[in-house]
C-alpha cells in the first residue's frame, strides 16, 4: 500500500527518550549492538551486499559479461522470450540466468540494481537528516515566531500524501535529469518532517540542561552551542531515527521504480526489474524472486539493524545494565546532565 | 469541542492549500507546453493559440492559480470560441487526453477504489488485530515468537512483492484462479468478489504486519495497568479481563490508525492498483503522469491530500470517541 509504517510517532517516542551520550556512552552501545546476534547477522548482509555493490564492474569482468549486451540465442523466441535452460537459464556463463525476452545477464543487473537502491536510499536518508536537523535545530533555538513557523511547515510536509507528491513530481523534470539524482532528492525534500520534529523536541529539552547553561555562560554564541553542545548530543536520536529511514528510503525508491516513474531504463534497478517481471512470473518465476528475494532481504537486514541500533541507544537499556550504580547515586539529576534528562 | 473541530479542519485547509500551490506550481513549471499537450499532436499553431486562449494560460500564474481555485469552490465556465463549457463546482480541469472532466474522472474510479479499500480494511482488521492479540496473550511461547518474526518480516515487505508472490502462488503454480481482472460490483457481485480476493489479501496482508504490533503493543500496555491488576486480584476470571477490560484499550489506536489507513487507501493504493490493474483513483494517476495529462495529476494529488488530511481529523475525533479519557482540547 502507499503508507508506510507509521514510523514517526514510534521514533518520536524513542528519539524523546534518548539521553545524552558521553563518550563511555556510546562505547557501551558499541558493545550492547555486537552483543545481539541478529545485529551482527543483519550487519553482515549489509556489509555483503555494500561489497557487492561496490565490486560490480569487477564481478562483472569476472563474469565476463555486462548489464546491456542482448542474448537473442539465449532466449527461446518461439515461447515469447523465455529463457532456454532451468532456472531462468542458468549456466556457467550467466550465473543468475538471463533476463526474459532480451537475454541480458541477471547477475550483473542485479548487482548494479543493488548499487542504485542503495545508493538513493543513502543519499535520500543523507538529504533528510540534512535538513531535519537544520529546521529543528533552528526551531528549537529560534525565537517563538520562528519556532511557530517553522513548525507549522513541518507539520505540513508531514500531512503531505508521499507516494503520490513523489509520483507526480517526477511527471514534471524533465527526462535528462539524473533519476537517481531526482529520487535522493525528491525521497530527501519531501520527508524530512520526523527528523525535523524529534531534533526540536530534543533540543528544547536539551537546552534547558545545565551543561548548555555553562557553556553560554562561558560566552559561548548561539551557533557554537548548536554545534559544539547540541549537536553531538543530538546524535543518538538522530541516528535511530536514521535507520528507521534508511530501508523506508530503500522501498521507496524500489517502489517508484516499479511504477516505472523511478529509475529510467537501460539503468537496472530492482523495482523496475519486479515491474518487467508482472508479465513473466508464470514463464519464468526466478526472474520475480531474485530481485524480490535481494529486496526483501536487504530491508528486512537494515530494519533489524534499526532495531537493534535503537535498543542499543535507549538509555532504559542502558539503565538496565547499571541498575547498581544508579542506585546508589539518587542525587539530583542536574549533578550529572549525561544521564536521565527526561525525569 | 466544537473549539477543537475548527481549529483542526483550520489546518487541514492549510495544508491542502500548500498542497494546491506545490503541485500547481510544479504543474505551470513543467516543460512542455501546456496548450499543446491539451491540444494534441496534430493542432496547428493557429489551434494551439486558440487552445491556450480558452485555457488562459497566457495569464500570469498567480490569475491562473486563483481561477483554478474558484473552480474548486464555485465551478468554471470555459469558451470554446463559440460556445461556454461549464465545470461544475468541484471543478479540477478538463483532462488533456480525453476532454473528460477530471472531477467525473475521478468519481467514475471511485468504486473500484473503495472496493479494494473496503476488503483489505476487513482483512487487515480480522488477521492483523488477531495475530496481534494472540501474540500478546501468548507471551513468552513459540507462538509469540514465531508471530514476531513473521510481523517483522512483513514490515519491510513492499506491498507489490507481496502482491507478486500470491500471483505467483495461487495463479501460476496452485491454478486456484485466473489473473484477477476488475469487474465492477454492478455488474456481477460474485465476479467482483472473486476478482478482488489477491488484492484485498495482498493489500490487507501488507497492512496486517502493522497491526498486529500496534494490537500487541496496546494490550500489553493495557494488561499492564493497574485497574487490570485489581480486577485479577478480585478473582475476575481470564476471559473477562481480556475480553472485558484489556480489549477496551486496545481498541481505540487500532480504530484510529484504521481511519488514517482507510483515508490514504482512499486516495489512491496506486502500487496495488498498478499491480492488479485496477481502475482506481491510484490507477489514474500513473495514467495521468505516463500521458502528461497534467490536469489529471494535479487532479487526483489534491483528491489524495484531501482524503488524507479528513482522514487525520476523523481518526482524533473516532479516537477520542473511543477511548473516554482522552478529551479534545
Amino acid at each position: 500500500m502507499t503508507t508506510l509504517p507509521d514510523l514517526p510517532a514510534s521514533g518520536a517516542k524513542a528519539g524523546a527518550a534518548v539521553a545524552v551520550p558521553a563518550a563511555s556512552d556510546a562505547r557501551q552501545a558499541w558493545r550492547r549492538l555486537r552483543g545481539r546476534r541478529s545485529a551482527v547477522v543483519a550487519a553482515g548482509v549489509l556489509g555483503l551486499l555494500v561489497v557487492l555493490a561496490l565490486a560490480a564492474p569487477l564481478l562483472a569482468a569476472v563474469e565476463g559479461q555486462d548489464a546491456n549486451t542482448y542474448h537473442d540465442a539465449l532466449v527461446d523466441s518461439a515461447r515469447g522470450g523465455v529463457p532456454i535452460g532451468s532456472f531462468g537459464g542458468v549456466s556457467g556463463d550467466h550465473w543468475l540466468g538471463v533476463e526474459p525476452g532480451t537475454g541480458r545477464d541477471l547477475f550483473v543487473r542485479l548487482l548494479y540494481g543493488a548499487r542504485v537502491s542503495l545508493l538513493v536510499a543513502a543519499g535520500a536518508t543523507v538529504v533528510q537528516v540534512l535538513i531535519g536537523v537544520a529546521v529543528g535545530l533552528a526551531s528549537g533555538l529560534g525565537n517563538r515566531l520562528l519556532d511557530a513557523v517553522l513548525s507549522r511547515f513541518t507539520d505540513v510536509m508531514i500531512a503531505l500524501p508521499m507516494l503520490v507528491l513523489a509520483i507526480a513530481l517526477t511527471a514534471v523534470v524533465p527526462n535528462d535529469f539524473p533519476r537517481p539524482l531526482l529520487l535522493i532528492l525528491v525521497i530527501g525534500l519531501l520527508d524530512w518532517g520526523g527528523t525535523s520534529r524529534i531534533v526540536r523536541a530534543q533540543t528544547l529539552t536539551l537546552k534547558q540542561l545545565d551543561f548548555v547553561a555553562a557553556a553560554r555562560l562561558a560566552g559561548s554564541g548561539r551557533w557554537r552551542v548548536a554545534r559544539r553542545e547540541l549537536l553531538p548530543s543530538l546524535a543518538a536520536p538522530v541516528i535511530t531515527y536514521a535507520a528507521i529511514l534508511l530501508p523506508m528510503n530503500m522501498v521507496l525508491e524500489a517502489s517508484l521504480s516499479f511504477l516505472g516513474v523511478g529509475v529510467k531504463p537501460p539503468t537496472p534497478s530492482w523495482g523496475q526489474m519486479l515491474s518487467s517481471a508482472q508479465t513473466w512470473f508464470r514463464a519464468d518465476p526466478m526472474y520475480v524472486l531474485l530481485p524480490a528475494g535481494l529486496l526483501f532481504v536487504t530491508v528486512l537486514a537494515f530494519t533489524v539493524l534499526g532495531d537493534a541500533v535503537r535498543a542499543a541507544l535507549d538509555p532504559r537499556e542502558a539503565g538496565r545494565l547499571r541498575v547498581g550504580r544508579r542506585r546508589t547515586s539518587r542525587t539530583p539529576a542536574a549533578a550529572d546532565p549525561s544521564k536521565d534528562i527526561s525525569s | 469541542m466544537t473549539r477543537y473541530l475548527l481549529k483542526r479542519l483550520g489546518g487541514a485547509v492549510l495544508v491542502l492549500l500548500v498542497l494546491s500551490v506545490v503541485i500547481y506550481g510544479l504543474f505551470y513549471l513543467a516543460p512542455g507546453d501546456p496548450a499543446r499537450l491539451a491540444c494534441g499532436e496534430r493542432c496547428s499553431t493557429q489551434q494551439v493559440a486558440q487552445v491556450r486562449e480558452q485555457l488562459g494560460l497566457g495569464d500570469p500564474v498567480y490569475t491562473q492559480y486563483a481561477h483554478f481555485l474558484r473552480g474548486i469552490v464555485a465551478g468554471r465556465d470555459y469558451s470554446t470560441g463559440t460556445a461556454l463549457l461549464h465545470c461544475d463546482a468541484p471543478c479540477l480541469g478538463f483532462s488533456y487526453q480525453t476532454d473528460q472532466q477530471v472531477t467525473s474522472l475521478i468519481l467514475d474510479r471511485l468504486p473500484a477504489t473503495l472496493s479494494l479499500a473496503l476488503g483489505a480494511m476487513v482483512i487487515w482488521l480480522v488477521i492483523g488485530v488477531g495475530t496481534g492479540l494472540l501474540s500478546a496473550l501468548r507471551r513468552g511461547g513459540i507462538t509469540e515468537r514465531a508471530l514476531t518474526v513473521l510481523t517483522l518480516a512483513g514490515t519491510g515487505t513492499p506491498v507489490f512483492i507481496l502482491g507478486l508472490l500470491l500471483l505467483m502462488l495461487v495463479c501460476a503454480y496452485l491454478q486456484w484462479l485466473p489473473f484477477p481482472t476488475y469487474v465492477p460490483f454492478t455488474d456481477d457481485p460474485e465476479q467482483w468478489a472473486w476478482n478482488m480476493l489477491l488484492p484485498w489479501l495482498t493489500l490487507g496482508l501488507f497492512e496486517s504486519a502493522k497491526y498486529a504490533r500496534l494490537t500487541r503493543s496496546s494490550t500489553l500496555e493495557t494488561l499492564a495497568e493497574d485497574h487490570i491488576r485489581t480486577f485479577r486480584a478480585y478473582g475476575v476470571g481470564e476471559r473477562a479481563v481480556v475480553g472485558r477490560h484489556a480489549l477496551r484499550g486496545a481498541v481505540p489506536p487500532v480504530i484510529a490508525l484504521s481511519a488514517l489507513d482507510f483515508g490514504s487507501v482512499m486516495g489512491g493504493a496506486v502500487l496495488t492498483e498498478s499491480l492488479f490493474n485496477i481502475p482506481g483513483i491510484g490507477k489514474s494517476l500513473i495514467d495521468g503522469v505516463r500521458e502528461i495529462d497534467l490536469p489529471v495529476v494535479v487532479g487526483v494529488v489534491l483528491v489524495t491530500g484531501t482524503a488524507v488530511v479528513v482522514a487525520n481529523v476523523v481518526a482524533d475525533l473516532l479516537y477520542a470517541a473511543a477511548d473516554r479519557r482522552v478529551a479534545l482540547l
